[in-house]
């Protein structure tokens, strides 16, 4: 796009107007679901601006630049993770917020992006597929940062952190016998990682298995919520139409819930065109990586496009009652801003590194 | 092995290719199971989930637990829950809320700030969601809404709980207090655990201590009509209530140390030496916190934040003050333990310069105190001694000690925002890119230039110094209580690392030193030794707010009140077997000996003679 003929904005139309269905969707379904509070709609649009302004302003740097920032980011994310701890640390409550007086910011949502960053940087500075050493690395650079965030406790993200690094290193061509030694001891370490949960995690894992165990508390939520979808059936109940949430069965029905009151009121009908929607979206992310020209935009890129994956599989997952319910929003539709404002982010990354690609003769 | 030089591109990339590959159909997967789980909800068992929506009709409502109670250590209540009733407004079963206000006001008062507190919920919460309207409504009122209640469709009398700050304004600072739940804070708690709660511990140990205090929350499952109105209960789990909360605080001893400030703002924190224990954390001007508790009005707020005295700020957690003189009591010992002749003599001619420089740093006492050694020094606060010893020492050896004592870092207490104070070393203004100056070493002597203590930390490291070099963290908290079983669990001191001492003698002779402070003949604070039937070891600081020009007089009268010196004191007692270690800052008020040491002395009466003692008249000594 040339604006007086000298500079150009960079933008990739496909994806920027593919996240615009969901966006508008998201102001009709939190409209219905906060039970027509306007002000909430409101609020939430410009949010969305803001994330879809922070957005372009990323597209405009060169993935070189951002390449170069990388380091730098990653560990500023680290010290504020410490920060946070070191500030929380008197009270046994989770403290995720570290207030630096004018902006307050949440520095594991930082690290949602900065890992796979980082990841891609190390990667790209030797040769791929990584030899055993620098899976080490690797790791560390996944595990110091998923470690701060569990501490805080904030297991959600620290779920999708070692998500998105995960994928990067499958992105990367990690050796399929290493994955499967990692899964094992993934697998023996469970147990471990089960004393360390909350009272609180272990129960909505049971509940998981039978939800019917705890009706009263936390197997409500998977309960109320597969009604809400169940009785959408195949056309829905129609816009402003979700009885679950306007009786107020369904909680959490504008932020975590969001998508079984969609699900309601739009059937499946209108779950087949979000997915759709969402689905383009993955593609059009993994077309960028497969299109990108070095090992840092290609791991980034489509370490980013399948994180975007990974948390509406994990949301809808946990709303329909196929995974523990986890507290992931569902992107861009949940009302609440952090998590908004990385993901545009992210999305701005890859457009930057799908516009700055150099003319290559092949 | 070396790494190969040139990557092999090729290889690369088809090896992600396929790797992404792999992804779109992981990818394709996914989504096909989701596809399935949602198909099978919403078509082949659409008629089963559907006859469940329509026959929904029980709901889990939650029962708010107690909040635990605070209390001093001797078990007087500063924090209780007081019933009240409150009238709710469901948004959504109102048709034309302006009308139902409106007419709402013709049965009970609802005044601007209720109407103004009320829009704010409604905008920000789902409209389902019941919105207090009036809290603490009266029994005429409540009964007039009964008898009304048919014309109000969506409005529901509750009789609630609130938190109530029985001694007001006192503690404050340590207590802190509850306050409705904003949008950052829900979004970082377990919403699990507050659902039913509103309320959510904003300062003090209310902040510190949310999760002791909290409780968990109970639930009923209610039967309800086609519009979600509750019928009957069907089946109950009782919530638990919260730990009740005692604290190290003695409140009586608390209201001594905020009256004993009296108008001066400062701060008094008492430190028990042997535990940690805070005693008495205060910090003046105080507020009530009671009008926090269902959001404070924008107006009283803003008298209270852009009160010139501002009473919103915690001096004794993060004020930050030159310590001044009482930086003596630490220097003192730091001369003995690098290896200073006590008895060697300064000669005091009322200035000091360094070497090859004309600025005259002076002396307090302008005619000089002439020739002092160590004791005399510390006894008469000799600031030339002082500059002299910090000219010796040099700022690096100054500074390792000094942060031997905790200063420069924060002590750890069980609150939240604390600051670590300043202490300054070259490296530190390195980092600035400004070089140190000889000056600044100098200055360090007598606690003035760029360092910076908190009274938590003047108070920590007096409590060091009583406690003979063993360091306790400074703790709010004694312990908490389960209100059912009446089990009482109280926290462990926690140990510091100590004092690194080359010969505990050194401590011992410093402590001779500081009780003549306050014993000795010509001590600055002996105005408070006379009469005191313990043994006090303390040191008075005078704090310099106006810079005074080399050529000028510093003359208390003509200075603006709010450019006076800040007066200051540190002490503990008794000397041979320590109960307690004040620190006392009273922003411009004058000198440490007039003004902050007989506010320790009451303090510290008070805590060791009992109350039933009549306070000793404290006469005013001679200045710094």
């Amino acid at each position: 796009m040339k604006l007086f003929g000298v500079y150009r904005i960079r933008i990739d139309r496909p994806l920027f107007f593919a996240l615009l269905i969901p966006a508008a969707l998201s102001l009709l379904i939190l409209y219905s679901a906060t039970g027509q509070n306007l002000d909430i709609v409101i609020r939430h649009a410009l949010r969305l601006a803001v994330g879809f302004g922070i957005m372009l302003a990323i597209a405009q740097i060169r993935p070189e630049t951002l390449a170069r920032w990388t380091p730098y980011l990653f560990g500023l994310g680290v010290l504020l993770l410490i920060a946070v701890l070191g500030v929380g640390s008197v009270s046994k409550g989770a403290q995720r917020w570290l207030n630096l007086g004018v902006v307050r910011i949440q520095p594991s949502e930082i690290m949602k992006l900065a890992v796979p960053m980082m990841l891609g940087w190390y990667f790209a500075r030797s040769s791929v597929p990584p030899r055993l050493s620098q899976l080490a690395v690797a790791a560390l650079v996944i595990l110091i940062p998923a470690l701060l965030v569990a501490k805080q406790p904030d297991l959600g993200t620290a779920v999708l952190i070692v998500g998105a690094g995960g994928l990067i290193l499958f992105l990367a061509g990690m050796g399929w016998r290493t994955m499967a030694v990692i899964a094992g001891l993934t697998g023996a370490a469970l147990p471990v990682l089960w004393s360390y949960l909350h009272d609180y995690q272990r129960k909505r894992i049971f509940t998981l298995l039978d939800p019917t165990s705890d009706p009263l508390g936390a197997g409500y939520h998977t309960i109320q919520s597969m009604i809400a979808i169940g009785s959408g059936g195949f056309f829905g109940k129609g816009w402003l139409n979700s009885t679950q949430a306007h009786l107020e069965y369904l909680p959490e029905s504008s932020t975590d819930f969001v998508f079984a009151v969609f699900a309601e009121e739009f059937g499946l009908l209108g779950i087949v065109i979000l997915l759709s929607v969402y689905l383009y979206i993955v593609g059009r992310g993994l077309m960028i990586a497969f299109f990108a020209q070095d090992t840092y935009a290609r791991l980034l890129a489509g370490g980013l496009a399948l994180s975007f994956f990974l948390y509406f599989f994990i949301n809808v997952g946990m709303v329909s009652g196929i995974l523990p319910v986890v507290g992931v929003p569902l992107p861009l539709i949940s009302y609440g801003g952090t998590s908004l404002v990385t993901l545009m982010a992210a999305f701005g990354m890859l457009m930057s590194i799908h516009t700055h690609r150099k003319i290559v003769a092949t | 092995m070396k790494r190969p030089a040139i990557k092999d591109y090729l290889r690369e990339s088809r090896l992600f290719n396929l790797r992404v590959g792999i992804s779109l159909a992981l990818v394709a997967s996914l989504a096909l199971i989701l596809f399935v789980r949602l198909v099978y909800l919403q078509v082949v068992s659409h008629r089963h989930y559907a006859t469940l929506s329509q026959e929904n009709s029980v709901k889990p409502l939650p029962i708010p637990a107690v909040r635990g109670l605070i209390l001093d250590r001797n078990g007087v209540v500063l924090a209780q829950n007081f019933p009240v009733l409150t009238l709710e407004i469901t948004p959504y079963q109102v048709a034309n809320m302006k009308a139902l206000l409106e007419e709402l006001g013709t049965v009970v008062t609802l005044n601007e700030r209720d109407l103004k507190n009320f829009e704010r919920q409604r905008r920000s919460r789902p409209r389902f969601e019941s919105l207090a309207i009036r809290t603490q409504l009266s029994e005429e009122e409540a009964a007039r809404f009964a008898v009304n209640r048919h014309r109000f469709n969506g409005v529901e009398l509750r009789a609630r709980l609130q938190r109530h700050y029985p001694h007001g304004g006192l503690a404050v600072h340590a207590l802190g207090y509850v306050g409705r739940i904003n949008e950052a804070e829900a979004e970082a708690v377990d919403k699990a655990a507050y659902r039913g709660s509103q309320h959510i511990g904003k300062l003090g140990v209310e902040q510190s201590y949310e999760d002791i205090l909290l409780g968990e929350v109970g639930a009923e499952k209610v039967e309800t009509n086609a519009h979600g109105r509750a019928l009957r209960v069907l089946e109950r789990i009782a919530p638990k209530a919260g730990y009740n909360l005692y604290l190290n605080l003695d409140i009586k001893l608390q209201a001594i140390a905020e009256q004993s400030l009296g108008q001066y703002k400062g701060a008094v924190v008492a430190i028990e030496p042997k535990s940690g224990a805070v005693l008495a954390f205060a910090s003046t001007p105080t507020y009530d916190p009671n009008p926090f508790v269902n959001g404070i009005d924008t107006e009283s707020y803003q008298v209270l934040r852009d009160n010139r005295d501002k009473p919103l700020i915690n001096r004794a957690l993060y004020g930050r003050y030159a310590p001044g003189s009482t930086i003596k009591a630490f220097l003192g010992l730091a001369a003995l333990e690098f290896n200073q002749d006590p008895e060697r003599t300064v000669f005091c001619p009322g200035w000091y310069s360094l070497p090859g420089d004309t600025h005259r740093f002076r002396c307090w006492k302008k005619d000089g105190h002439g020739a002092v050694n160590l004791h005399d020094a510390v006894v008469q606060s000799c600031d030339v001694y002082f500059y002299q010893l910090a000219v010796k020492l040099g700022i690096e050896r100054m500074h390792s000690f000094l942060s031997g004592f905790g200063f420069g870092a924060k002590t750890g207490v069980d609150l939240k925002g604390e600051s670590g104070g300043l202490l300054p070393s070259p490296a530190w203004k390195k980092a600035r890119g400004l070089p140190w100056y000889g000056g600044e070493t100098v200055v360090t002597g007598i606690g003035q230039g760029p360092i910076l203590v908190t009274p938590l930390q003047l108070a920590a490291a007096t409590a060091a110094l009583a406690n003979r070099g063993v360091r306790l963290q400074p703790h709010m908290a004694r312990g908490f209580i389960d209100p059912k079983s009446r089990e009482l669990q109280l926290f462990e001191p926690q140990p510091l690392e100590p004092l690194a001492l080359q010969n505990d003698e050194h401590l011992e002779a410093t402590l001779r030193n500081l009780t003549d402070v306050v014993h000795g003949a010509g001590g600055t604070a002996r105005g408070i030794g006379l009469t005191a039937p313990y043994k006090i070891a303390g040191k008075t600081g005078t704090a310099q707010v106006k810079a005074i020009g080399q050529h000028e007089v510093y003359v208390e009268g003509a200075v603006p009140l709010h450019l006076r010196d800040h007066a200051l004191f540190v002490a503990f007692a008794p000397v041979d077997n320590p109960q307690i270690a004040v620190a006392v800052i009273a922003e411009n008020g004058g000198h440490g000996s007039s003004t902050a040491a007989p506010i320790a002395r009451k303090v510290m009466d008070y805590y060791l003679l009992g109350r039933d003692r009549p306070l000793v008249n404290v006469p005013a000594g001679e200045a710094d």
